[in-house]
């Protein structure tokens, strides 16, 4: 099975191979561009530069520079003046906190060095989940372009004081005309805020606080509350289920904080146990990348879905068109009803029918997986008020406005014009966004690491959010100005521990809690007869559900859908002037620096889209002018396999220009198209116009060489199969003739180099876990963070020149076995391999395709164009794989790189000369050079080179200079750093005790990394484990990077 | 306080009239003849164990000045504060009351222990002050200038003039014997003349000249850019003139008291201004006599200076010395860095200091003698690499090291494995 898959990176590579075989000639080959200076003939005459010149300059800057060479620079060492006692020079602090800014929420460890934080961790003890966003938010945190840094009123600077003053005359004026005023927060999902909100609206009754989420599921609260009698979210705990069907559900991306912790645990092919997950949806999505069957179909057709299963599983009869997917569905609900309780249905519609459908379905199940009672309300917007609010700030029924770090001027369309007439608009922010500069004044307020705070995301987990640097700015926490206006005596600090000791703690201790990061609530039983109120709460809500479900049903297939998601790097657009969010590849489109409409192949086709592959690499697109509801937007297309015919994609997010770098200021603004807050739209239309959109994306950059067997898969059948030798059937090594025998290709026997003695003190090995790997990017930006990793912009990502010392690669896989048949072929491949029993495995399929099947390469991409209308999907992060026998460490003319005792291959960049070699011989394409000077240059304008952005640079690796190559260390800092305290406590080092900035930044737990010389620690079973394999095996190059076969569950008995 | 000590017996007779007009100063009713030695020398043995944290002689500190206390309160009064103030405020006294409140109701520590005898011995210290003090006398200086020595260069003149005028004596003998009729035969610089044009004929010598001016060239040229960046000496002027040698060698205080990070961090850490003032709190000035010669011109620098140093401290940190107070006015001192290793290597003073024990001096050479700081070692790639080569790892008691060494002293067949066959040669270990 697995030989007949291929894998495959782009489209092009399908549609016009030949792009590809150029691609790979010149993979290496980037030419200096002498034609542009050299080839404009005026320019060069009109220089006054003559060669005679130009060679006096060369002279003397030669000399110049020896000379200043000679000179050392002074270099002054400032200590403390009074030096805080739990600071020590030179050694990390790390200290629990929440990261809680209204969409991500997450219990997180940030590491500080001498009061800087400079890397957020998740707080594994707390339960904390970190994705890539909450993991570049240290970055954000030294924002100095975008902060706001001074209280302002309108352009003018003004005092907090003469701020408080004149505010709280105005709010006292409204208050006495009993105007209206808006209090519009993000959802805080903070206890004692609340309680500070509450205290602030009782001074000023005329206040009507309004939680604001950009992105809404407003439409799961509404059917939960109208279900369950209270306004949350369910929780989800994938973990349990069998059988999962998700319909439109992106849970392991953005949907409702996502899943991916549990969905991970519950596909453990170890255990011998996985989940199996039916993904329908339109866009693909991280859900459906992972997913073990992956439905394609257009937004009214998974409405239709969701119905047949509504159907199905709890008998009613509710009228639907028939789809091609219904005999898939039918199957579905039968897999379903088997798993009984074990089964799940999540939908990502953000509508209260459909919400009430999925609801009522998991409750047919009675289904374990969803949590009803420790609710998730990391989303407590609703769009009913927020309609209300934005109609009564336009028709000028409310006089005021207070927002506090939300951006309606940005998402919400007319409203930065709407607030301008307001008598009174704050604006308490951390970001000099549109907002902020719509109001009349602007307070600025701490980001999140500054402040105090409280957060409860999943109700009866209460977290403590505290402060790890001490404020930037001139900022004041909005609690405490909440609590200034309302003329209270204590801080907000006071008033959070006052609130803890007599609401929270129960008599527990402070100090505990605050170095815990979180306090879990003891358990409250419920009652038997709060029970049987929900119970009478169930009754009525069946009811409802048909009429809910009756509703949803009138919804009509149109031409043209779209679906509005978030991208894995900008999420709602919090943090889009993050350089490091917005360098993040796309986990499926692998661009990065923008959002586009994602199109299926067969739509792009008919309407002429194309995605034209320049020879370096670059990807081109053309512009789509997308019509909804009479509003138009102008975006570039990507044509992504796996989109459903008739379907549109486009990201939230993007598109912010107020306050942001020039070089920040990407994509475009979506939520326009965002009408009514609901994610689906329909009658939507798309029209080619003109233009050639430039795309920075990396996906065709580095090629597989012809190398398409790079990833091993295996269904849980076959590993479940204990009777199968996973060595002869889904896990077999390469095999080659070595004395006329078969035998491994990594056999020591085989091998040109003589082996290394690995056995003595460490030897570290990094497993990564293919069925895990959810393609989150969480640990590309903690390898950033860790390893001052330059971010080097749009222009040069486009032209292959991205420093990510660790991708995720993304390859689409499809199967031709299929075609094969259909064709009536003479034989199949296996009476193929009957007949030619000396033809190696490998080359079975090759010589097959071209003996029997008559095709040549190229033409074997076309037989996959089918498939390639909904691929499976694999990530593979890939990184330095630390060969014991590298090819760069022999090709290396000066030495400077080479193999540690403890099997990490080292890079030693101060004797790099930047010959490249390494590179152009490294099969895993994974060294990175330094073409510029990335940090002090005005050209790379980004966090290197600003007072504020080099904050966050971590003080134990060195930032390199141009010309020298870099890769991935297998953070030797670190696992120095684990042997040095180990050493100074006299001990040896403890199992499982060494890690990686990526292994550490892993929620799925996916990559797992230690000493296989300890057979304590976890990686080295995992070595041994019968899923192990290495990439590329046959090449000879003994990774110390194992990886683990993807496994996937097609539901087989 | 060893440089209190610090004074000789000779400068302690030679200065007997300036001891006598500080103690004049400080007690009228004492003549200096009369001075007990003993009994000044046992009062400032206990003035120093039991008081000299909070007391000063001539200035406040935490607690008033002592000097001539005497004269000020009456003896029996004295001792019962001295045993036990606390009681004495009690009973009512007034006096006890003012000095207490005066002194922001600080607790002076009740002496109960010590004996009348002792009480008096202090009180005659605080009467008569200190014997001695003031500068050095000339035998503490060293003369650089030679006496009655010609200088250098107009002995190199007078040889050239001596040899200019054989020259000279040899051509007139040579002129006058040609005259008389001698053969003409050509002369030195003829000869050299001569000699010159076969050389330049003789290819051999071209060859070997060529080869060994490359040779020089390349040896100078190595030894030049080999020296670039490598800043051993380097002694820049600091912000306060700081003396290793008062601190750590007079004074004997650790290194590590001051730079406390080296045990757990990869930086020494230079001390922050609190830890300055766990000390100069109470040391506003230093002791008579202390002086620091400089090493550029060799300048001495004296107390009055000395004492100007210490103030910085005070400026810098913020106290104000005659209030005994901090102002909050604080400015960080920005000092010179000495020891700069470039960014790309990976440097931890712990793993040197707390794991393999090495001492201070063995890299920063003797820093307890040093007036002013000055680089030691040349902190080149290969000076490291030399000790790691020659130096063996003790082990002893570290269970880290416990498997891997027996391991690795088995596989290179020797008894204690070096840093190096450890590791401590690889690239990565340091530059990362």
């Amino acid at each position: 099975m697995a030989s007949n898959k291929k894998y495959w990176q782009s489209v092009e590579e399908l549609n016009d191979s030949s792009v590809v075989e150029t691609l790979r000639n010149t993979e290496f080959v980037q030419e200096i561009p002498t034609d542009e200076f050299l080839g404009d003939k005026e320019t060069l005459e009109g220089s006054s530069t003559s060669r005679r010149d130009f060679l006096k300059y060369v002279g003397f800057s030669t000399a110049a520079a020896s000379l200043a060479a000679c000179e050392g620079p002074v270099r002054k060492s400032i200590p403390y003046v009074v030096q805080p006692n739990d600071i020590v020079v030179g050694v990390a602090d790390w200290y629990a906190t929440t990261i809680a800014d209204g969409f991500d929420f997450a219990n997180v460890l940030v590491k500080t060095r001498e009061g800087r934080p400079i890397q957020v961790m998740p707080n594994k003890e707390a339960g904390g989940v970190t994705n890539a966003r909450t993991q570049a938010s240290v970055l954000s945190l030294y924002d100095s372009d975008l902060r706001v840094k001074e209280p302002r009123k309108g352009e003018a600077q003004i005092t907090w004081a003469d701020a408080d003053k004149e505010i709280v005359a105005k709010l006292e004026s409204l208050k006495n005309a009993n105007a209206l005023v808006y209090l519009m927060t993000g959802t805080l999902a903070s206890p004692s805020t609340e309680k500070v909100v509450a205290d602030f609206v009782a001074k000023y009754p005329n206040v009507k606080h309004v939680t604001y989420d950009a992105v809404s599921e407003s439409g799961t609260a509404d059917a939960f509350e109208a279900m369950y009698g209270m306004r949350a979210l369910p929780n989800y705990d994938f973990s349990k289920a069998e059988v999962i069907a998700s319909i439109g559900a992106d849970f392991l991306g953005d949907w409702q904080g996502g899943y991916e912790k549990s969905y991970a645990e519950g596909r453990r092919a170890d255990t011998g146990k996985m989940s199996y997950h039916v993904q329908i949806e339109s866009n693909m999505s991280l859900s459906g990348a992972n997913a073990d069957k992956r439905i394609v179909a257009k937004p009214s057709i998974q409405v239709n879905a969701l119905i047949k299963l509504f159907n199905a599983i709890t008998g009613q009869n509710i009228t639907t068109e028939n789809t091609p997917i219904d005999a898939q569905i039918n199957k579905l609900a039968q897999d379903l009803k088997k798993a009984g309780s074990k089964g799940v249905v999540v939908t990502g519609i953000n509508d209260k029918n459909a919400q009430m459908v999925a609801l009522a379905i998991n409750k047919a199940l009675n289904s374990e997986v969803i949590d009803t009672e420790a609710v998730n309300l990391t989303r407590q917007g609703s769009d009913a008020k927020v309609a209300e609010l934005v109609s009564d700030i336009q028709s000028g029924k409310a006089k005021g406005l207070v927002t506090y770090n939300v951006n309606p001027a940005y998402s919400l369309t007319g409203f930065g014009e709407a607030i301008k007439k307001l008598d009174l608009s704050v604006a308490i922010s951390t970001q000099d966004d549109a907002t902020a500069n719509a109001t009349q004044f602007t307070l600025p307020a701490p980001h999140n690491l500054e402040s105090w705070g409280d957060v409860m995301a999943t109700a009866g987990k209460y977290s403590l959010v505290q402060p790890t640097i001490a404020p930037l700015f001139n900022s004041r926490q909005f609690q405490d100005v909440l609590l200034k206006w309302s003329g209270a005596e204590k801080n907000y600090y006071d008033t959070l521990k006052e609130f803890w000791s007599t609401n929270v703690l129960n008599g527990a201790s402070w100090n505990q809690a605050l170095h815990d990061g979180f306090f879990m609530a003891p358990v409250v039983e419920t009652t038997e007869s709060t029970e049987e109120t929900s119970n009478e709460e169930n009754v009525s809500g069946t009811v409802n559900v048909n009429a809910a479900a009756n509703e949803l049903a009138k919804v009509k297939s149109t031409q043209f859908e779209l679906t509005l998601y978030t991208s894995t790097a900008l999420g709602d657009g919090k943090q889009a002037n993050n350089p490091w969010l917005q360098e993040l590849p796309d986990p499926i489109t692998r661009a990065s620096w923008d959002n586009y409409l994602t199109m299926s192949m067969a739509d792009a086709k008919e309407l002429g889209f194309t995605n034209p592959v320049k020879d370096n690499g670059a990807i081109d697109g053309n512009y789509a002018k997308v019509t909804v509801n009479g509003v138009e937007v102008t975006v570039p297309v990507i044509i992504q396999p796996g989109q459903a015919k008739g379907s549109l994609g486009l990201a939230l997010g993007y598109g912010r220009t107020q306050g942001l770098k020039k070089e920040m200021q990407v994509g475009v603004n979506a939520y326009p198209l965002y009408v009514d807050n609901k994610n689906v739209q329909y009658n939507v239309s798309v029209e080619k116009v003109g233009g050639t959109h430039k795309f920075a994306c990396i996906q065709v950059q580095s090629t597989l060489a012809g190398r398409h067997d790079i990833l091993r898969e295996a269904t849980l059948k076959e590993v479940n199969d204990k009777s199968l030798d996973p060595k002869h059937t889904w896990n077999q090594p390469f095999m080659v003739s070595y004395d006329h025998q078969e035998t491994e290709a990594t056999d020591k026997k085989v091998d040109l180099w003589d082996d290394h003695d690995r056995s003595l003190g460490h030897h570290f090995n990094l497993s990564i876990d293919l069925t895990s790997c959810t393609g989150c990017g969480a640990c590309v930006v903690a390898c950033h963070a860790e390893n001052n990793v330059p971010v080097v912009g749009k222009d040069e990502v486009r032209v292959g020149r991205d420093m990510h010392w660790l991708r995720i690669d993304r390859y689409y896989s499809s199967t031709v076995e299929d075609k094969q048949y259909a064709e009536g072929v003479a034989m199949t491949m296996d009476e193929f391999k009957a007949q030619n029993p000396n033809i190696p495995n490998k080359d079975i399929e090759r010589r097959y395709t071209e003996k029997v099947l008559e095709l040549s390469k190229g033409d074997l991409f076309d037989a996959l164009e089918n498939p390639a209308e909904n691929p499976e999907v694999t990530f593979q992060p890939m990184m330095c794989q630390h060969c014991n026998h590298a090819p760069c460490e022999t090709v290396c003319p000066v030495a400077a790189t080479s193999h540690g005792r403890q099997g990490q291959n080292q890079m030693a960049y101060n004797r790099c000369v930047g010959t490249r070699y390494c590179a152009n011989n490294c099969p895993y394409r994974v060294r990175r050079f330094n073409w510029f000077n990335y940090a002090d240059n005005k050209e790379f304008d980004f966090n290197m080179n600003n007072e504020y952005g080099k904050m966050v640079l971590n003080p134990d690796v060195v930032v390199r200079s141009r010309g020298v190559m870099e890769k991935c260390s297998m953070c030797i800092q670190m696992t120095q750093a684990t042997i040095l305290k180990a050493k100074k406590e006299g001990r040896a080092v403890k199992a499982d005790e060494f890690s990686t900035a990526c292994s550490q930044a892993c929620s799925t737990g996916a990559m797992v990394f230690g000493d296989v010389n300890n057979e304590k620690d976890t990686v080295a079973k995992l070595k041994e484990d019968r899923r192990a394999f290495y990439v590329l095996d046959y090449i000879g190059t003994k990774p110390n990077v194992v990886y683990q076969v993807k496994v996937r569950n097609t539901n087989e008995a | 306080m060893k440089s209190v000590n610090h004074h000789s017996k000779l400068s302690r007779t030679l200065l007997s009239s300036l001891t006598f007009l500080f103690v004049f100063l400080v007690s009228f009713s004492v003549n200096a003849q009369d001075v007990d030695a003993e009994r000044q020398k046992a009062g400032r043995k206990l003035f120093n164990a039991n008081c000299a944290s909070c007391h000063k002689l001539d200035k406040k500190s935490t607690g008033p000045a002592l000097g001539g206390v005497e004269q000020r309160r009456e003896n029996e009064w004295l001792k019962k504060w001295i045993r036990n103030n606390a009681e004495l405020r009690a009973s009512g006294d007034a006096d006890a009351i003012a000095i207490y409140e005066e002194y922001n109701q600080s607790n002076m520590t009740a002496f109960p222990q010590l004996t009348d005898q002792n009480i008096d011995d202090i009180l005659y210290y605080t009467t008569v002050g200190n014997i001695g003090g003031g500068p050095k006398g000339p035998e503490g200086t060293t003369t650089t200038q030679p006496i009655n020595q010609a200088p250098k260069w107009l002995i190199w003149i007078l040889a050239a003039a001596i040899i200019v005028a054989f020259l000279i004596i040899g051509n007139l003998l040579k002129t006058v014997s040609e005259l008389k009729g001698a053969p003409k035969t050509p002369g030195l610089l003829g000869q050299a003349a001569e000699l010159w044009e076969g050389i330049k004929k003789n290819t051999f010598l071209h060859v070997l000249f060529v080869i060994f001016g490359a040779l020089i060239t390349a040896y100078v040229l190595f030894g030049t850019l080999f020296k670039v960046g490598v800043d051993q000496g380097y002694q820049p002027v600091q912000p306060i003139l700081f003396s290793h040698k008062i601190h750590a060698g007079d004074n004997k205080i650790e290194c590590q008291y001051c730079h406390s990070a080296a045990k757990h961090s990869k930086h020494s850490g230079i001390p922050s201004l609190n830890v300055c003032m766990n000390c100069h709190k109470n040391i506003s000035e230093v002791a008579e006599g202390t002086q620091v010669v400089l090493e550029e011109g060799g300048r001495v620098v004296g107390k009055t200076e000395l004492d100007k140093e210490i103030a910085k401290i005070y400026e810098h940190v913020g106290w104000d010395k005659d209030k005994l107070e901090y102002t909050g006015n604080t400015k960080p001192i920005e000092w010179v860095r000495i020891h700069n290793l470039p960014d790309f290597a990976y440097f931890n003073h712990s793993q040197h200091v707390t794991v393999a024990g090495v001492k201070c001096q063995k890299c920063h050479g003797p820093v307890e003698e040093m007036e002013e700081l000055y680089q030691y070692s040349p902190l080149t790639m290969g000076w490291c690499i030399d000790c790691h080569k020659e130096t063996n790892v003790d082990l002893k008691g570290n269970e880290y090291y416990a498997k891997i060494h027996a391991d690795l002293a088995k596989k290179y067949g020797v008894e204690q494995v070096t840093i190096a066959q450890l590791g401590g040669k690889e690239c990565g270990k340091c530059h990362y």
